[in-house]
């Protein structure tokens, strides 16, 4: 299934991606040594950006994750249901390097193992990862918080003598005008309404320029205009980016309109567009189930 | 075009901030020791030499205090272990005071009198160097600062935070005081460092010596707030304030924790052994009891008082804090602890942001 339901995940989204890591011999290794060196791109010479196979992670005895295996296609707008506790934030805390897993891999691109990076070289590999709950700096300003957000090198002893120039400036002011957000630029973030913390977070993660966006329930606590912008928003942002959105708002899915997959129990228990998903009866029972 | 580094450096300090710094300058560089060394003894004017050294004293505690804020008001670190980097800074420039002794110690030996005393016949390896003051001018920094880096290494490693990353600071510090009773340790034992004759060959009780002294704590309390100023208002600033708030997501978007907690935290303990370098020589004695944990937490009640996360609340805290100290020390001196603890209690609750929060406050309900 490669076209679903408008979002196309076939070759036309190529042309938008970096070139495959071919042309950068080495740089694993030493982003691995030196810890924060910008990832010259990712290898999706395979059409994969993402893919977890057999990922099991267990607390004290309860399965979190069961062998889970998904793939996301680069470029590909992902949607991510399940009732609470099928795995979805533990599934995003493994991507991210929060958690690590009791056996699986975990693959970003044809040569990047997540599961031996840390968090913040992960990030710099080109993940960008939205809470559930909004996290911004609050005691930042608007214009700050997008400030450290931004692609930058971002060791301790750089950020000592770092400079803000003025294409950063613009890019910053840039993404301001893209989350709606230019009028409160000197604003402490903090004094934001949740709808426009939800929209400073997701300002922050395209600061960070990445490849994947994983995004927890992004819409959470947003007005229905909010809402509706905010799909506009990624599905522009699909075929240059690659993006999971975990929702449980299910016009929202359907707005976005992209491959739907349903989790459970820590596995996947169904795939396909929302249609079709929401028609299979497993799914009817796990939802109506409880 | 991009500015020079030294333009942006001082340039973080404000124009209000430099008039400050200016006044501040003229007050204790030049009118206080004018005051102490040129006004006869019997004039009104005269400072005498307990202000001069009182004052020098509370100079060099507010250099700690703002060392203190940098990593608790700015990182969101508390450490309940300063006094050791403290006291290693003026046990670094202790040794030098011992050696100046020279000849002129009880056993008029070139043994510092307490090594006489246990029978060495000659200085520990550690000792090698002493007598130079460029090298205990390095072993100031270098001490409290290497000690800093592997323990900060461990602790930030391991992501120890909160109340078990003070608690720990708060063993260290007992552990190294314990340490530094022994009399094998090399250092004088439960005695310490004390009756210092010369530094550079001067008489260390002159006035001459007490204004440079005193001049000199003054000189090291404003570069301190010029660095404290450019440290908390760069980039790396504004990325430590983030994770003092949201660690994680600082962690998320590509940051690593570990090297900015490492550098604050060093940087930090640096400051803390020059305060003491300059305490000792000021006060005449340098002993054990300076590890003890409740120095320590003395140190991070100065900062509460003062107002965290400004540089100069902690000024004005240790200020408060310290001229209450000596006048109620003598006045009913078995109160003070009661007292002290009394006031990181009302602070805690009341006055969160400190006396600078309370001027805030003030001035805003003035405004309104």
């Amino acid at each position: 299934m490669n076209t679903v339901a408008g979002v196309d995940t076939g070759s036309g989204v190529d042309t938008n991606l970096p070139p495959p890591a071919a042309d950068a011999p080495g740089w694993e290794e030493e982003s691995r040594a030196l810890g924060h060196l910008l990832a010259p791109g990712v290898d999706v010479s395979h059409k994969v950006i993402l893919y977890l196979e057999d990922i099991s992670v267990s607390f004290d005895g309860f399965k979190a994750l069961n062998n889970l295996t998904l793939a996301i296609d680069a470029g590909e707008l992902r949607c991510i249901i399940g009732p609470n506790g099928a795995g979805k934030t533990t599934m995003m805390d493994v991507i991210t390097g929060k958690t690590r897993p009791d056996s699986g891999t975990c693959f970003f691109g044809q040569t990047i193992d997540l599961t031996t990076l840390r968090e913040a070289e992960i990030a710099h590999a080109g993940i960008g990862r939205k809470f559930q709950k909004p996290t911004i700096f609050e005691n930042h300003t608007v214009f700050e918080n997008l400030e450290l957000a931004m692609k930058a090198d971002k060791r301790a002893w750089t950020s000592l003598f770092a400079w803000l120039s003025s294409e950063g400036r613009d890019r910053i002011s840039d993404t301001l005008k893209l989350i709606r957000l230019d009028t409160q630029a000197e604003r402490q973030a903090g004094l934001l309404s949740h709808g426009q913390k939800q929209w400073l977070e997701i300002g922050m993660l395209l600061m960070q320029e990445p490849q994947l966006l994983l995004l927890d329930e992004p819409v959470a606590g947003m007005t229905d205009e909010e809402t509706e912008r905010t799909g506009e928003l990624f599905k522009s942002l699909a075929g240059k980016h690659s993006l999971v959105v975990v929702e449980h708002d299910m016009a929202f899915i359907e707005q976005l309109g992209g491959k739907v997959t349903v989790l459970h129990e820590g596995s996947v228990l169904a795939e396909g567009d929302l249609a079709t998903v929401q028609a299979d009866p497993r799914v009817v029972e796990v939802y109506l189930g409880r | 075009m991009r500015t020079p580094f030294i333009v942006r450096f001082l340039d973080a300090t404000p124009r209000s901030g430099w008039i400050a710094l200016g006044l501040f300058a003229a007050v204790t560089l030049v009118l206080m020791p004018a005051l102490h060394l040129f006004v006869p003894e019997d004039s009104p004017f005269h400072v005498s030499t307990y202000v001069i050294t009182l004052t020098g004293k509370i100079l060099c505690y507010a250099i700690v205090a703002v060392a203190m804020d940098l990593i608790w008001g700015y990182a969101g670190i508390l450490s309940l272990g300063h006094g050791l980097f403290f006291a290693l800074g003026g046990y670094a420039f202790g040794m030098y005071l011992m050696r100046q002794i020279g000849r002129d110690g009880s056993y008029q030996s070139d043994l510092p009198d307490f090594m006489v005393f246990l029978d060495w016949k000659e200085l520990p390896w550690y000792w090698t160097g002493s007598d130079s003051i460029l090298w205990s001018l390095f072993l100031v920094l270098a001490l409290p600062g290497l000690v800093a880096y592997v323990f900060g290494w461990f602790a930030f490693r391991s992501r120890i935070k909160g109340v078990y990353f003070s608690i720990i600071t708060q063993a260290l510090t007992f552990a190294a005081m314990l340490l530094f009773f022994r009399n094998e340790t090399g250092f004088g034992g439960n005695n310490g460092f004390t009756d210092f004759k010369r530094i550079l060959g001067y008489d260390i009780t002159a006035p001459e010596m007490r204004a440079a002294l005193f001049a000199l704590s003054a000189l090291a309390l404003m570069g301190t707030l010029v660095l404290g100023r450019y440290l908390t208002t760069s980039k790396f600033g504004r990325v430590l304030a983030a994770i003092r708030d949201a660690e994680s997501r600082v962690m998320f978007i590509g940051y690593n924790p570990l090297h900015y907690k490492l550098f604050i935290w060093t940087v930090s303990a640096m400051l803390c052994g020059i305060a003491g370098a300059l305490y000792v020589p000021q006060v005449g004695i340098i002993n054990p009891g300076e590890m003890s944990p409740a120095n320590s937490i003395e140190i991070a009640i100065w900062t509460a008082v003062g107002g965290r996360g400004t540089l100069i609340g902690p000024v004005i805290g240790a200020g408060l804090v310290n001229l209450f100290k000596s006048f109620f020390t003598v006045a009913f001196p078995e109160y003070w602890l009661f007292f002290l603890g009394a006031l990181f209690v009302a602070v805690t609750l009341w006055l969160p942001e400190g006396v600078v929060g309370l001027w805030k406050r003030l001035r805003a309900r003035r405004a309104a």
